[in-house]
């Protein structure tokens, strides 16, 4: 392997400046042992830890919910955790006892159908995560087995105090101490995405007393013992004792590699485990996956429970009804044998019977509560997940993947999120950063016209005919996103490309800017056997993208040695390649404070040049007089690159002369030697004193790269009405970068940034962030400008102080006025911790998107939460509730599933109060007639049949394909998802209006039936109709009745439709005779009830007929009304759609669309409408 | 053949893909205006006419109605009517008049009704078992039957409250001196004589010993012929009913007198219920029921008067259909 071998050279902390030392501060160690720091480990020596005290949790890890033990008693804990679940199993109970009014299998078999279905379910879905669990802790590792040999170990059998070797782009199976890398001074680097979602490596250095033992071998003789804290969540912290050799030297953070990340750029690794399965950091970090339900079934549970109360005062009533006939009347009925009591009919014991029969009335009644709702909601909602599985609009063709619904609980809860938290890298953004555009001596070279000012300016040109459709704008953009066919290279400019810069009037500083890309960076090239052409490694996505650039340019960086780069120039005037070697001298290292890197080389002709690239504004205090020849025109490159979103550097070099270099490279040397603490501060000095005086040569603007559709789907998200929040783990000049180019934020977009101050106590920064959000709060109060937008943007570090308690509620509330939030540098504890804030301060329904590990936390505690199936681990797909492959199928599976499901399950079980209460309160009404003895007018088959099939299947119909709108329309008006959120459809006075509806259905069903039926005859033969006759009659009315309803509450008709409405009905009539035609065993009373009895009279239809447009006609006035007068968005859409008035004037569409969307404050729409608004003014002030 | 069975696969196929991306092709109704309207008329053109037929049918029929529980007591006994109805050596015959104030047209259908009797209570229904009405003494299992289930040790067949409870009020009628021909076959329903009442099954040990309750039956005939006890065992749904005793097949004229000799057995004195004897032709309708009409003539009504102010209002408020003013975001008065 000579690539390994040419890396073991060098030595990289010789060169970078700003290295982690190991801390000479903490030779003595931390004062360890107390409380909350107890943990020992003994290195090398895992037996020891097989026993108590010593004995540490194991590395297998279970997510499990269950395990086969707990299954049965915890699952069915959870079921008859739901009232109603435990209303019906008492129920079942009762039914096993005489003082049932239907036979104990009609009670039983739906309550065990019901849970088993649940159960089943359950058991589903742990069994997967089960699967994922065994997959994680089967992996395997290098485990020292003793003797200086190495094993493969499966990780959960990995145990504290164990050497492990890790290779590259292996996951570390445990937390780690790293003792020693592939590399001689034991750096390492990692990456820890799945942590905090950061894709930068950061290096980790081992202790230089363990940097010997990086051969197997070593750890034959290898004994050490580590004292550190107790497991804690806190990923940025560790503190501990390493003691080897009786002397005791300090841990810190940068010699920890935790479970989860992964080993970048490094061969091996060896390192021992501190905290194993559960201990570990990440695992630590983990919340307990909450069970969740929907806004809608919390809120149908309150029903349940207005429905239980309807239920126990009518049972009540019957019982005490039950009582005082028992009591005053029963003994004069001498035709029931009054002195023959048993403890049910007791005159002497009215209380007794009474009681007795309330348990009757509870389950007589019982179809007030609709058992069948909970398995119709289940079956309706697996089917609407299946829809969501499979519809071909979100999916994805590159990655393969479709979009899952894991769980099928929340799908009506996707119509009603409000605001949105989403995790940037990997979800908004690829990762992958495409160089797009540069200034180089004050000429911008490369499309540089940004998307928005395109969509803008055609905009304004097309203002008054409205012709233009911004979309197609928008989608040729997104389009154009994939032309480029190299990674990280997306320039399209003549004047540069193919070595034709050498025509350029400047071709001087164009060299020096090319060769600066190629040379000042920190990268290591490696080279693509079968392409030949040379990748990087870098440690941050930009600076690969320079490196391919400068590629592309004709600067083919090939070669690092410990001191020199080796540039390949393609282009020179000679026309042959030409190898350069500049020799690095000094590497001045980028810090997140310095905000600029640094190279001081020596070319071949012995020149010495500094080159830097760094923040715009860092760069601009240190330019010399001189050196400022072309800050005017960058500085206007520069603002419209960040206006498109775009990450800038600006470029400038410095020429040396030798004496003025030696002279500060001797004080440069000694603050690098010196010890104590002020040797940072100290290089920190020297290197200012370095980088001054410089010539500013250009800028470049990169393009952390979107994904696809992503500009789009915030549009029409941020039309639907929807509150977008960005929570990254990102730099904020990254995440602000990445607001403008989601259009999140804008010019002319006020930004709030709250940032703590570096004040000694807590109190003072406390009150100083305080101070800021009530600033930010009392800045939005007094704005005027009923279009100004306001974006809120805060990093981790004060988010801190902002989620204590005192202090949440007023950062809560700038934040929900603010049109757009970018937390920054947040932890994944901190971003499940806004999540929770958002999502109990507001009230709204929250959902979280994110695409790695530590985004876990924030979809776990959202409502809903969303995982990206991308290129991550899966550990995010694990904890969501939905996946999608892109961020883009966000719009779809909201806009257009949220918003259906929502409303399906709305109308649905609306629909479903309303069929049982007109049910279940014929029983009632008809229990005043009958002394309140509990007997039911109805044949206990008709009851039993009442919900499993002659009343299901059109709500179930209704539930799955219900469509108010097409899909169509749903996403060109994206503002009807606001129906959802505003919640329309399932308000209490929507809910109360249904079951008033049920009441008047009951009322006129039950009084005109008996009255038709009260004791004439009813036929031409003269026979008078009996219990059977007239149950049979109200039955047949009733199941009319719903059908009708439900056809008329139905808006979009498909055959299923129609077959299951119009079937139902059909089925009773089939039932009804089939039943009749069986032998009177079995049919009793109900033997040939059709043939025979009812089909003959016309009286029968009559009243069917009658009964039927009794009960539906206050629903028609009422829809009648409303559809006439006060009709909604969506009514209008489909009056338009219906009478094609779309495809006739293509003009009033557009238009209504475009108007559809003004509200937005966010957004590329926002955007473009902003900007038109600020062209106007100009043109205003102008004239 | 091949090329057929493809295509025919596809088909199947694409209608299952529509519906997996419910897409299926629908209809979309629009409530307009002039649906509501039409909607509207049709109910109100339906349910008049129906409406109107039935109450003529209604009001073909003619009904006498005579309540002779109280009349039949004699006077001594008007204050304690229970020890008279209980008192069995007590003759319990008596004569009552009927007037007929119009023509009625055989078949003319005798009923008796009972007012408060709660033949629905949950006690009284349950207390019968078909198989043994069906099978007779075979079927031993009649614990359904209780309070009345044996006498002396012995089944009771038919067993339960309700046979035990039968109506055992007689009436016979006389015109004139002549006694009508009242036919009292065919009065219960034919599904229930041939296969809910055993044929070979004889009354035993009924109403024997100190279980006594109403009517007996003759033993010597079968269930199946016991037409009073099966229309007594179809229990009505309300406590005041009517049941079906016989036809008189002879026209009644009108100002014709009729003689009710009547035996009143029946015990309704103890808990206040009321008898009444019904004689009532019938329409293709069935009985008098002037509700229906009423019901179906209000629900028409009402239908056309909302048809004509759907029409007023619209004609008023007219909404132009797909009108995009009414779109939220373009109402003024929406605001966020």
């Amino acid at each position: 392997m000579p690539k390994g071998r040419i890396r073991a050279k060098l030595r990289k902390s010789h060169l970078y400046t700003f290295c982690i030392y190991p801390g000479d501060v903490g030779k003595e160690g931390w004062s360890l042992g107390g409380p909350g720091f107890s943990r020992i480990v003994y290195c090398n020596e895992p037996q020891v830890h097989s026993q108590i005290p010593l004995k540490y949790r194991s590395n297998d890890i279970s997510t499990t919910k269950y395990n086969f033990i707990t299954f049965l008693p915890k699952a069915l804990y959870e079921q008859f955790h739901r009232v109603a679940n435990l209303y019906f199993l008492g129920c079942a109970i009762a039914s096993l006892t005489p003082l049932s009014p239907f036979s104990a299998m009609s009670m039983i078999a739906p309550l065990t159908f019901v849970v088993g279905l649940s159960m089943a379910k359950e058991a589903l879905e742990d069994w997967r995560r089960f699967m994922q669990d065994m997959e994680v802790n089967g992996r395997k590792v290098k485990v020292h087995t003793g003797e200086g040999a190495f094993g493969k170990k499966a990780w959960q059998d990995v145990q504290v105090g164990d050497v492990v070797r890790v290779e590259k782009d292996q996951f570390f199976p445990a937390d780690l101490l790293l003792l020693s890398s592939n590399f001689e001074d034991g750096i390492c680097y990692v990456e820890t995405m799945n942590l905090d979602g950061e894709t930068n490596l950061k290096a980790k250095r081992a202790l230089e007393v363990t940097l010997d033992f990086d051969e197997d071998e070593d750890f034959k003789i290898f004994k050490g013992m580590i004292k550190c804290e107790d497991p804690n969540p806190s990923l940025y912290t560790f503190v501990g004792n390493f003691e080897y050799d009786g002397q005791v030297y300090a841990l810190e953070p940068s010699q920890i590699l935790l479970r989860d990340s992964k080993l970048r750029n490094t061969e091996f690794v060896y390192g021992i485990v501190i905290f194993t399965g559960h201990d570990s950091k990440v695992m630590q970090n983990s919340t307990n996956s909450p069970s969740k339900r929907s806004k809608i079934e919390r809120k149908m549970d309150c029903i349940i429970y207005v429905l239980f109360s309807v239920l126990l005062v009518i049972s009540l009533i019957s019982s005490f009804g039950f009582a005082v006939e028992i009591k005053y009347s029963m003994p004069e009925w001498w035709f029931m044998r009054p002195q023959n009591p048993d403890n049910y009919y007791n005159p002497g014991k009215p209380v007794l019977s009474g009681l007795s029969h309330m348990v009757t009335a509870l389950m007589l009644y019982g179809y007030l509560i609709p058992i069948s709702l909970y398995v119709s909601i289940e079956v309706v909602k697996v089917l609407q997940a299946s829809f969501i599985n499979q519809d071909i609009q979100m999916y994805d063709e590159e990655s393969g993947n479709t979009a899952q619904a894991r769980t099928s609980n929340l799908n009506e809860e996707l119509g009603q999120v409000d605001t949105i938290l989403s995790d940037k890298t990997g979800t908004l953004t690829c990762n992958q950063m495409d160089f797009l555009t540069c200034s180089i001596a004050g000429t911008a070279y490369g499309s540089g016209s940004s998307d928005v000012e395109l969509a803008a300016a055609q905009q304004m040109a097309n203002d008054l005919e409205d012709k233009i459709e911004l979309d197609t704008v928008v989608s040729s953009n997104s389009e154009k996103d994939h032309k480029s066919s190299i990674k990280g290279f997306n320039f399209e400019d003549t004047r540069l490309t193919n070595g034709n810069w050498l025509k350029e009037p400047k071709v001087e500083r164009i060299m020096l800017f090319f060769r600066i890309l190629a040379v000042c960076h920190t990268a290591i090239p490696e080279l693509n056997k079968e392409t030949g052409s040379y990748t990087y490694e870098a440690e941050s996505p930009d600076e690969g993208a320079f490196l391919v650039a400068a590629r592309e340019f004709g600067f083919e960086f090939f070669q690092r040695t410990q001191s020199s780069v080796f540039v390949r120039e393609k282009y020179t005037a000679s026309g042959k390649p030409v190898d350069r070697e500049y020799k690095i001298l000094n590497v001045l290292e980028f810090t997140s404070k310095r905000k600029r890197m640094t190279v001081i080389v020596r070319d071949e002709e012995g020149l010495i040049l500094l080159m830097c690239k760094g923040a715009d504004s860092i760069i601009f205090d240190r330019l010399s007089n001189d050196g400022r020849l072309y800050q005017q025109d960058t500085t206007r490159h520069l603002n419209g690159y960040g206006e498109a979103g775009l990450r800038t550097l600006a470029l400038a070099y410095r020429k040396l002369e030798e004496s003025e270099y030696s002279a500060w490279n001797t004080e440069f040397q000694k603050a690098k030697t010196s010890i104590g603490d002020d040797r940072d501060i100290q290089l920190e000095k020297a290197a200012e004193m370095m980088e001054r005086d410089l010539f500013l040569i250009g800028a470049t603007a990169v393009e952390d790269k979107l994904q696809k559709g992503v500009p789009k789907c915030i549009d029409k998200l941020a039309q639907a009405g929807l509150k977008l929040w960005v929570l990254t783990g990102d730099k904020m000049e990254t995440a602000i970068n990445i607001g403008y180019a989601c259009s999140l934020l804008r010019q002319g977009m006020k930004q709030i940034c709250i940032m703590a101050n570096d004040a000694d106590t807590k109190e003072e920064v406390k009150s100083d962030i305080l101070k800021q959000i009530n600033n930010g709060s009392q800045i939005i109060k007094e704005e005027k400008d009923p279009h100004a937008a306001f974006a809120l943007i805060i990093d981790g570090k004060t988010l801190v102080y902002a989620l204590e308690d005192d202090m949440k509620d007023h950062f809560l509330e700038l934040g929900v006025r603010c049109a757009s939030v970018i937390c920054c540098r947040v932890s994944p504890k901190q971003k499940a911790l806004v999540t929770r804030l958002v999502k109990q301060g507001t009230g709204k329904t929250i959902l979280g998107i994110g695409d790695g590990a530590n985004d876990v936390g924030m979809i776990q505690e959202a409502d809903i939460g969303v995982g990206i199936s991308g290129v991550e681990g899966m550990q995010a797909v694990m904890a969501s509730d939905f996946s999608i492959a892109q961020f883009r199928f966000l719009e779809r599976l909201l806009v257009v599933h949220g918003h259906w499901c929502y409303k399906r399950i709305a109308k649905m079980i609306c629909y479903f109060f309303y069929k049982n209460i007109a049910f279940g309160l014929t029983l009632f009404y008809f229990e005043a007639f009958t002394g309140f003895s509990g007997q039911s007018v109805y044949d206990d088959w008709y009851m039993l049949l009442f919900n499993v099939v002659l009343t299901s299947l059109p709500v179930i119909a209704l539930g799955v394909l219900e469509q108010d709108v097409s899909s169509q329309v749903c996403l060109e008006f994206p503002a009807i998802y606001q129906q959802g959120p505003r919640n329309l459809f399932f308000d209490w006075y929507r809910i109360l209006a249904w079951m008033g509806n049920g009441l008047l259905a009951s009322l006129i069903i039950f009084f005109l039936n008996i009255i038709i039926f009260y004791d004439q005859a009813f036929r031409a033969d003269g026979q008078t109709s009996d219990m059977t006759a007239l149950g049979t009659t109200m039955f047949t009315c009733i199941i009319c009745s719903l059908n009708i309803q439900i056809a008329l509450t139905t808006s979009h008709f498909t055959w299923i439709q129609h077959a299951t409405i119009w079937g139902s009905i059909v089925a009773w009539y089939l039932f009804l005779s089939i039943y009749g035609a069986l032998s009177p065993n079995i049919s009793g009373n109900a033997y040939q009830i059709l043939v025979e009895a009812l089909a003959p009279a016309p009286i029968y239809w009559t009243t069917t007929l009658l009964v039927t447009m009794a009960c539906s006609l206050p629903y028609m006035v009422l829809i009648a009304y409303q559809r006439c007068f006060k009709p909604l968005d969506h009514h209008i859409l489909r009056e338009i759609k219906y009478f094609r008035k779309d495809v006739e004037d293509q003009c009033m569409w557009t238009r209504e669309r475009s108007k559809a969307r003004q509200k937005t404050m966010i957004g590329f729409t926002a955007r473009v409408d902003a900007k038109v608004r600020q062209v106007q003014r100009k043109g205003h002030k102008k004239q | 053949m091949a090329d057929m069975n493809r295509e025919r696969h596809r088909t199947r196929e694409t209608a299952f893909y529509l519906f997996t991306q419910q897409s299926l092709p629908a209809c979309k109704p629009v409530l307009t205006p002039g649906w509501v309207i039409t909607i509207f008329l049709f109910m109100g053109l339906i349910f008049i006419p129906v409406g109107l037929i039935t109450l003529r049918a209604s009001h073909s029929v003619v009904e006498i109605v005579d309540r002779y529980d109280t009349e039949c007591v004699p006077e001594a006994f008007r204050i304690d009517k229970i020890s008279y109805i209980q008192d069995d050596s007590i003759p319990k015959n008596c004569s009552r008049f009927m007037k007929v104030h119009k023509y009625m047209k055989a078949p003319i259908y005798i009923y008796y009704q009972l007012d408060n009797y709660y033949q629905n209570h949950r006690r009284y229904v349950k207390s019968r078992s078909d198989k043994q009405l069906l099978h007779g003494q075979k079927y031993h299992d009649t614990s359904s039957c209780q309070p009345v289930e044996l006498n002396n040790g012995q089944p009771i067949v038919p067993c339960g409250l309700i046979a035990w409870s039968l109506f055992n009020d007689s009436f016979t009628f006389i015109r004139e001196r002549a006694e009508l021909k009242v036919n009292r076959k065919n009065i219960a329903w034919k599904s229930d004589r041939d296969h809910k009442f055993g044929k070979n099954v004889h009354p035993f040990n009924f109403q024997n010993g100190t279980l006594i309750g109403g009517g007996k039956l003759n033993p010597k005939v079968p269930l199946s012929d016991q037409e009073d006890l099966i229309v007594w065992m179809r229990t009505s749904a309300l406590p005041s009913f009517r049941k079906l005793y016989g036809r008189i097949k002879e026209d009644l004229d009108a100002d014709d007198v009729i003689v009710v000799n009547l035996m009143n057995n029946y015990n309704t004195y103890s808990f206040g219920g009321k008898k009444k004897l019904v004689l009532s032709t019938s329409s293709w309708l069935g009985g008098k029921n002037d509700f229906l009409g009423h019901a179906c003539v209000i629900i028409g009504s009402s239908s056309l008067i909302l048809a004509i102010v759907f029409t007023l209002l619209h004609l008023k408020y007219r909404r132009p259909y797909g009108d995009t003013s009414y779109l939220p975001w373009s109402r003024k008065s929406l605001s966020g």
